[in-house]
């Protein structure tokens, strides 16, 4: 079959009007009208219910390995330092709590930036899995700047060692784009294989021999330390100790941006309306190719940043290892899925996995209770049950309605046709 | 008479949705050999009622008998056994099988454990033949017209022993050659006793092919009424509850200016063969032109190249002497070109969006809608709000999505958005495409307003009492190429004689 271009050629004659007069007889609202107010009015309840069972899953996971899930998730909880919020936590449990959740929002600063990058895309009915890729680019031009132009003042190092990784990120997701509109490359695929290409680069750029290898140690593949002055000023905690850095300000004001940019542009009204239907944006006098770029250059734009900040806020270095391991973009996904690509939602999606790789970091379990390698494997495995259970929404959904017994019994006929929803 | 058992009696059936009640104690029954008309407006509850009876819903309350015996319809699957088959208006056929496969598809002869296809092709011509079908049992699907696909769907339903066939708006895809054939099948069915529901919401063919008719109102059944003796007039006031002008009244038309000039225009489909092929025509303000024809013969392309939506390959398209042949749909629409779209799911509308979003699709880029790349909710709403006012639009206010609207509303809104932007030329493709007849007589009449502002507007459309009743001139578009032009008297059978390629004379 050859690719579908224009839908009104490959459309029924009467597909688009059959459509409406199915569901004509429940009072003019369609099913996948229905179906669409049902999760913008179930907006928090779908995704906290969709947690809540990963998490269950999870712990029938550590309960058939032999482990107790209420004393792992416990400790899992004592781990990510939130009991700092609780009045009654003094002393040094205080001090202990402090030091967790500054590690914390550490981890979720990035989470929330690459959880834009997917979110946007998702909003122009793109799917970003590029947000790794675009992260490392981001990085490698944030070590790359802060760590070159020594002696100049540190605010102007920090403003450029950002902009370099946003426009590093920008590029990197903007080819992906590009690509899609002009020659109509599936974005999925371009994206997946530019997350390997910007892994590669960076493997090679700090490998041993690489150019921007360090100069003092040969041995070590490492980049450069970037300079004292570009490093981003620590406002709680002990700076010595990986105190939280301002980096958290800067992700929450992006995602003022995302919002903002989303729901009061002209830009984001021509983007959601390219994501749910293209050939109204069309006849509305949209470039729906040039949408495509604009938003994966956006999209690239939020994962360089989050890049820079880990660059700037914490690492300092950029080792080939770090770019191996990272598992950031790739968390942005299930961020953004559990919030459903909105503001708000991105924030809780990216605290959540925040928690959680930090909860269960070996530094915090005690391994009498849950083996380190299965702690930091819990994480991967509630990441994949989100994304597993998002995909399968209109499961829960339905399980959802059955329970309140707003389908009666007969569910079928509708659910397959609420399939057809746009995402 | 004798009493025979009725083929299918459905009493008192109710179904809600929620707090919607979309069937209220509905009372239908069907003899052997009739073709019983349910016809109702958009929401009426015509498809429900036949959901429910091919078990795709089950009712709330009522029972189901077929040929006296009550029956608990719990799937399609059950209907299917009892003898009901159903042609959906949205054909379920696998496009790349051959006619037969796709009849035999879920009961397919086997000879051992191979599919005898022979056997399954030679019980499809049968059945063709006996009641002139006229179908080629191997075509492959996606080569033969929608038309044809209909009566695969039929023969299927055939196949599987139906008695009682429920057709959901068979016309709606078809042409006017077309559904004559289809009639003569159904009659052809009939004389041999099967029983059929046809629903629809067209008068005229209700009144052609029907024996009996009961009509829906919002869940109500109003009545059922024998044909013979009912017009198109006491239909629709029992469809829709008020006396209703089923033809356009208005002035003389007052021609000035040339509004839209296009020559010579040449345009290739998806498929880059040659739709529109030197087209030339004008509009002029104050009058309304109907582009008339059988779809697919190009009036998509035309439509599309005037829009701006699709680059034609040579050619001239001015508006108001301002030349936008190829040159976006922006330039278009600031050259004012305001389109109704023929698809308002599809083009018109951006089902997700609010009433609000989607009334300002033309003009979101510019004040007092948005200010340097930011958007004024309050003036997108406030403006929202009017425009609802005016054009009546019912079901929503500014902050509801679009899809939660009947059709009818939807295409107020569409229309309300195109007629804001202050066009000189409206393009009005197939405007009112899938609307029952209150509707229908909304756009009609503002259409005419329009056009008594001093508004050229160029109709295209398929339905022949449309472009006789809205047009000041006609033009008749036949492969790709304007065969004739018309007065607005012409009659359906001069312009049915041009519209199939016959002598392209040119009256008037």
């Amino acid at each position: 079959m050859t690719q579908p271009k224009d839908p009104v050629e490959t459309a029924p004659a009467g597909g688009a009007l059959a459509g409406e007069e199915y569901p004509a007889g429940q009072g003019g609202l369609t099913p996948a009208a229905r179906l669409a107010a049902y999760v913008r009015g179930g907006g928090i309840v779908v995704p906290l219910l969709t947690a809540l069972l990963a998490f269950l899953i999870a712990g029938l996971v550590m309960l058939l390995t032999g482990n107790d899930p209420f004393a792992t998730y416990r400790a899992i909880f004592e781990g990510t330092g939130l009991q700092w919020l609780f009045p009654w936590v003094t002393g040094e449990d205080r001090a202990t709590a402090a030091l967790n959740l500054q590690q914390t929002l550490i981890i979720t600063t990035p989470l929330i930036l690459t959880g834009l990058a997917v979110a946007f895309a998702f909003r122009a009915g793109l799917f970003n899995i590029g947000g790794q890729g675009q992260y490392i680019a981001g990085s490698i031009a944030a070590v790359w700047v802060g760590s070159s132009f020594a002696g100049i003042p540190g605010l102007l190092h920090i403003v450029l060692a950002i902009v370099a990784a946003c426009a590093a990120g920008a590029f990197w997701a903007g080819v992906a784009g590009l690509l899609k509109a002009t020659v109509g490359a599936n974005e999925v695929i371009s994206t997946i294989m530019l997350n390997y290409t910007a892994l590669y680069i960076g493997l090679w750029l700090f490998g041993l021999g690489g150019p921007l290898q360090n100069d003092r140690e040969a041995t070590l593949p490492v980049s450069n330390d970037i300079a004292e002055g570009a490093r981003l000023p620590v406002f709680w905690g002990d700076p010595v100790l990986q105190g939280l850095h301002i980096g958290l300000f800067i992700a929450l004001a992006a995602v003022v941006v995302f919002w903002l940019l989303l729901n009061r542009s002209t830009t984001g009204y021509e983007v959601r309306a390219v994501g749910l239907n293209p050939e109204a944006a069309r006849y509305g006098g949209m470039s729906v190719g040039r949408n495509y770029v604009l938003v994966m250059a956006v999209c690239g734009l939020f994962a360089g940043l989050a890049g820079a900040l880990d660059i700037l806020g914490w690492q300092f270095r950029l080792a080939t290892n770090d770019i191996q391991i990272t598992q950031i973009g790739f968390l942005g996904i299930a961020v953004a899925l559990l919030g459903r690509s909105t503001a708000s939602g991105t924030v809780a999606g990216a605290l959540l996995f925040g928690a959680l790789l930090s909860g269960t970091s070996q530094r915090n379990l005690d391994p009498t209770i849950f083996e380190p390698e299965l702690a930091s494997n819990l994480t991967l495995i509630i990441q994949g049950l989100v994304v597993l259970l998002v995909s399968a929404e209109v499961l829960v959904l339905s399980l959802l309605r059955r329970g309140r017994g707003l389908l009666g019994g007969r569910g079928r006929a509708r659910a397959t046709r609420a399939e057809e929803t746009p995402p | 008479m004798p009493v025979e058992a009725l083929a299918l009696e459905l009493r008192g059936i109710t179904k809600r949705f929620g707090p919607v009640v979309a069937n209220d104690r509905v009372d239908f029954d069907l003899k052997h050999g009739e073709v019983h008309a349910l016809l109702g407006e958009n929401g009426a509850g015509k498809s429900t009622l036949m959901s429910i009876l091919y078990g795709l819903y089950r009712p709330d309350e009522g029972e189901i008998t077929i040929e006296g015996v009550p029956v608990e319809m719990d799937s399609p699957a059950t209907a299917i056994d009892l003898g009901i088959g159903m042609v959906h208006q949205h054909f379920m056929l696998v496009q790349v099988m051959t006619v037969t496969e796709n009849i035999v598809l879920g009961s397919e002869p086997r000879r051992g454990a191979l599919l005898d296809v022979r056997e399954g092709a030679r019980r499809v011509a049968e059945l063709s033949d006996q009641y002139g079908l006229a179908v080629d049992p191997n075509a492959v699907i996606e080569d033969v017209t929608v038309g044809t696909q209909q009566r695969v769907e039929i023969l299927r339903a055939l196949y599987r022993d139906a008695r009682i066939l429920v057709l959901d708006e068979p016309t709606a895809v078809l042409t006017a050659q077309e559904a004559d054939e289809l009639f003569q099948v159904l009659r052809a069915l009939r004389d041999d006793g099967v029983a059929i529901v046809f629903i629809s919401h067209k008068l005229g063919e209700v009144l052609e092919i029907a024996d009996r008719v009961t009509v829906l109102r919002r869940g109500v059944k109003i009545d059922t009424v024998p044909t013979a003796g009912a017009t198109e007039q006491s239909l629709a006031r029992l469809m829709v509850g008020r006396d209703v002008l089923l033809r356009v009244e208005k002035a003389e038309a007052r021609a000035r200016e040339a509004e839209l000039e296009v020559e010579d225009l040449q345009v290739r489909d998806d498929r880059g063969l040659e739709a529109v092929r030197g087209v030339s025509l004008n509009v002029r303000a104050g009058e309304i032109v109907a582009v008339a024809g059988v779809d697919g013969n190009g009036q998509q392309e035309l439509v599309e190249a005037i829009s701006g939506l699709r680059h034609p390959d040579s050619g001239r398209i001015a508006v108001g002497g301002r030349e936008v042949a190829g040159r976006g749909v922006r330039t278009t629409c600031d050259a004012g070109v305001a389109h109704i779209a023929e698809d308002r799911q599809l083009r018109g509308l951006v089902l997700d969006f609010t009433l609000a979003e989607n009334l300002a699709l033309r003009e979101y880029r510019s004040p007092p809608l948005s200010r340097g790349g930011w958007l004024n909710i309050n003036r997108m709403t406030a403006r929202a709000r009017s425009l609802l006012a005016e054009f009546d639009v019912r079901g929503g206010d500014a902050g509801t999505l679009a899809s939660s609207l009947s059709g009818g509303n939807q295409q107020k809104v569409c229309i309300a958005r195109e007629i804001a932007a202050n066009p000189r030329l409206l393009l009005a493709h197939q405007p009112t495409r899938g609307l029952d007849v209150g509707a229908i007589e909304f756009v009609h009449r503002r259409l005419v307003a329009e056009r008594d502002k001093g508004r050229g507007i160029l109709l295209v459309s398929l339905e022949l009492d449309e472009v006789r009743s809205l047009a000041d001139r006609i033009l008749v578009m036949y492969e790709g190429a304007i065969v004739g032009e018309f007065p607005s008297d012409a009659s359906e059978e001069e312009l049915g004689v041009a519209m199939t390629g016959g002598a392209g004379q040119t009256a008037a």
